[in-house]
C-alpha cells in the first residue's frame, strides 16, 4: 500500500510527509513548549548566569570566573556545605541502600500480612516531610523528647542533644532520610527480587548450596544492575537535597547541617546573590553529571551482559 | 524421618525470626505515626510526659477544630487542591500526547528533541531553580498558582515515562486502526490512553504525592497567605505555634489524612508504579 502511495508522484508524498509530521509536531507541542521556557531555558541561563554579578538592586554584569574563584579560594560556607553534602550522602546512601534490601530479601519470603508490611515500610515515603520532620524533631527534642527519656531511663545520663548538637544534627537528619526513604528503595529491590527465576534458586538447592551461598551466588548477581541502580538514584537525591535541613535545623546549628543546596538558597533567596548562586549551582550540576555519566556507562554493560 | 524433624525445626526458628525483624521494622516505622496522634490528643502539659501515655485518658479533641482558626489551614488544602489536580490533568494529558508522538510517530528531528528531554531529567531543580525564579518574576509570575502550575506540568520525567509504556503496545494495532479510518488523535485517545491505565495510574499518583507534599517550590514562590499551600501553612504553623506541640500534631495529622486515604484505597497502584518505574531505569 505504501508502494502505491509512491508512485502517484512526488509532490503528493511530500504533502502527506509535511503533513506527517505537522500532526506529530501538534502532539509534542503542548508539552515541548512548555518544558522548553519553564525548565530548559532556565537550565540554560544558569549556565550564563553563573559568569555573571546579579545583585538585588543592581543590574546583570558578566564577570567572568569571578564567582568561581571567590567560591573556591573565599567562600568558607562553600566548603563545609560541599563538606556535609558529602558527609550526608556517604552516610545514608549505603544506610538506605543496605536497609532496603535487607527488608526486600525479607520480604520475598512467603509471609502473612505482607501487604501490610509492604505498606507499612513504604508509606513514609510519600508521607508530607514538613508533617515526619516535625514529629520526628518532637521525638528527639534533646530536653523533653522521649527517645531522650528512653535513653535515661536506660541510665545514659548524658544523651545526645540530637538537632541542637553540631556533632549530633547531620546524623538525625540522616536517620530521618534513611527512615523516610528505605521503604521506597525496599520495593524497587522486592520487584527485582521477584524477577529472579525460581530454577536458579532450585537447581542451587540440589547442588547443596545453604542460604548465604544462595545469595551470593544466585540473588546477588541477579539483582546487581538494580543494585548500581538503586545507588545513583540515592547518591544524585541525596546530594541535591535540602528541604529536610531546611524544615529541620535551618542548616545549624551554626552550619553543621548547611548542604551545597541549601547554600545556593540562601545566596539567592536570603542574600540576593543569584549570579553567585548560580556559580554554586554549577558545582552541584557537576557533581551530579558525572554520577550521570557513569551510570550511563554502566548501564550499558549491565544491559549487554 | 529425623533429618525432615530437624529441617521443619529450624525453619521454624526461622520464621519466627523472620516474624520478629518484620514486626520491629513495622513498629519502628509507625511508632512516630503513634506518637503524633497521641500527641495530637493531649493537653500541651501532658506530651512530653514521661512515660509515654499512648491512650490519653481524657482525649481533647477540641485540638482539632483549635487548629482551623489559628492558620488558614483549609484554604492552605483548598490551594494544594488545586495545584495538585491542575499539574496532574495537565501533566498526564500533555505527556501522553508528546510520548505518543515520540514512541509511535515517525518525523524530523524526533530522536534530537528526545534526547534532549532525557539530558534534562539528570539535571535536578536544585541547579536551575534560581534562574527560573529570576525568570518568573520577569513574567510576574511569582505569587501566582498559574506560575506554579506552568513550572510543574510539563515534565520530561512525565513523557518519558509514557513513552517507555507506549512503546511495548504492539504498532500492528495501530496499522489497524489507521487502516480503520482512525485519525493520529484518534488513536491517541481510543486505542492508547484505554491500554495504558496502569502507567496513567503511575503517572497520576506520581505528579499527586509530588505536588501535594511539595514544599521548597511554594515557599520561594508563594508570598501572599491566601495563596499558600496546606505544606507551607503547616510549617507557617510549626515555627509560629512551635511551643504548642499538642496542636502542631493535630496539624501535621490532619495533613497526613488526605495521602494517608488515598494510599490505604490505592497502595497496589503506588507498588506497582514504583517497581516498574524503579526497575526501567
Amino acid at each position: 500500500m505504501g508502494k502505491a502511495n509512491n508512485t502517484d508522484g512526488q509532490v503528493k508524498s511530500s504533502t502527506l510527509r509535511r503533513r506527517k509530521t505537522l500532526v506529530a509536531y501538534s502532539f509534542i507541542m503542548p508539552n515541548l513548549i512548555g518544558f522548553f521556557i519553564f525548565t530548559f531555558v532556565p537550565i540554560v541561563f544558569s549556565l550564563f548566569l553563573s559568569f555573571c554579578e546579579w545583585d538585588s538592586g543592581n543590574p546583570l554584569k558578566f564577570v567572568g570566573l569571578k564567582n568561581f574563584i571567590t567560591m573556591f579560594t573565599k567562600d568558607k560556607s562553600f566548603w563545609i556545605s560541599l563538606t556535609n553534602t558529602i558527609y550526608y550522602t556517604v552516610v545514608t546512601t549505603p544506610l538506605t541502600l543496605g536497609l532496603a534490601l535487607f527488608l526486600a530479601v525479607l520480604m520475598n519470603k512467603p509471609l502473612k500480612g505482607r501487604v501490610f508490611f509492604r505498606s507499612v515500610l513504604f508509606f513514609p515515603y510519600v508521607a508530607s516531610l514538613v508533617a515526619i520532620a516535625v514529629v520526628w524533631m518532637a521525638l528527639f527534642n534533646p530536653e523533653k523528647g522521649p527517645v531522650n527519656g528512653i535513653l535515661m531511663a536506660l541510665g545514659i545520663a548524658n544523651p545526645p542533644r540530637w538537632a541542637a548538637s553540631t556533632t549530633w544534627a547531620m546524623p538525625t537528619i540522616i536517620g530521618l532520610t534513611v527512615w523516610k526513604g528505605m521503604g521506597y528503595y525496599m520495593i524497587v529491590y522486592l520487584a527485582a527480587l521477584q524477577g529472579i527465576s525460581r530454577e536458579l534458586y532450585e537447581a542451587a538447592s540440589l547442588d547443596g548450596a545453604n542460604g548465604w551461598q544462595k545469595f551470593w551466588n544466585v540473588t546477588w548477581p541477579g539483582i546487581l544492575p538494580t543494585t548500581f541502580y538503586i545507588l545513583m538514584m540515592l547518591l544524585v537525591a541525596t546530594f541535591k537535597s535540602y528541604d529536610t535541613m531546611y524544615i529541620t535545623t535551618q542548616g545549624g546549628p551554626g552550619e553543621a547541617t548547611k548542604v551545597l543546596a541549601y547554600h545556593i538558597y540562601n545566596q539567592a533567596f536570603k542574600n540576593a546573590k543569584f549570579g553567585y548562586a548560580s556559580a554554586v549551582a554549577m558545582v552541584l550540576l557537576a557533581i551530579i553529571l558525572v554520577v550521570t555519566l557513569i551510570q550511563f556507562k554502566y548501564e550499558k554493560k549491565f544491559s549487554n551482559d | 524421618m529425623t533429618s525432615s524433624d530437624k529441617l521443619t525445626a529450624g525453619e521454624i526458628v526461622r520464621k519466627v525470626l523472620l516474624y520478629v525483624a518484620l514486626i520491629i521494622m513495622a513498629f519502628i516505622m509507625l511508632v512516630p505515626f503513634a506518637w503524633m496522634i497521641s500527641a495530637s490528643l493531649k493537653f500541651e502539659k501532658d506530651v512530653f510526659s514521661f512515660p509515654i501515655v499512648w491512650i490519653p485518658e481524657n482525649p481533647q479533641w477540641s485540638n482539632y477544630s483549635e487548629i482551623w482558626q489559628k492558620v488558614p489551614l483549609l484554604t492552605g488544602f483548598f490551594n494544594s487542591v488545586k495545584l495538585t489536580v491542575c499539574v496532574t490533568i495537565l501533566q498526564l494529558a500533555t505527556s501522553s500526547l508528546a510520548a505518543y508522538a515520540f514512541a509511535k510517530l515517525e518525523f524530523k528531528g524526533r530522536d534530537t528533541i528526545f534526547m534532549l528531554y532525557i539530558m534534562t531529567i539528570a539535571i535536578p531543580w536544585q541547579v536551575y531553580m534560581v534562574p527560573q525564579y529570576k525568570m518568573m518574576t520577569l513574567f510576574g509570575l511569582t505569587d501566582s498558582h498559574l506560575g506554579i502550575v506552568l513550572m510543574h506540568a510539563f515534565t520530561a520525567t512525565g513523557v518519558f515515562l509514557m513513552r517507555q509504556f507506549f512503546m511495548g503496545i504492539p504498532t500492528e494495532l495501530l496499522e489497524a486502526a489507521r487502516i480503520d479510518g482512525l485519525s493520529e488523535y484518534g488513536i491517541w485517545a481510543k486505542l492508547m490512553l484505554p491500554l495504558s491505565k496502569p502507567v496513567i495510574a503511575t503517572l497520576c499518583l506520581t505528579s499527586f504525592t509530588f505536588e501535594w507534599n511539595d514544599f521548597m517550590g511554594p515557599l520561594i514562590y508563594l508570598s501572599t497567605t491566601e495563596k499558600k499551600t496546606l505544606q507551607v501553612m503547616l510549617r507557617m504553623f510549626n515555627t509560629q505555634y512551635s511551643s504548642n506541640y499538642a496542636l502542631i500534631m493535630a496539624a501535621a495529622t490532619v495533613a497526613l489524612i488526605p495521602v494517608l486515604i488515598l494510599f490505604v484505597f490505592l497502595q497496589r497502584y503506588f507498588v506497582e508504579g514504583v517497581a516498574t518505574s524503579g526497575l526501567k531505569g
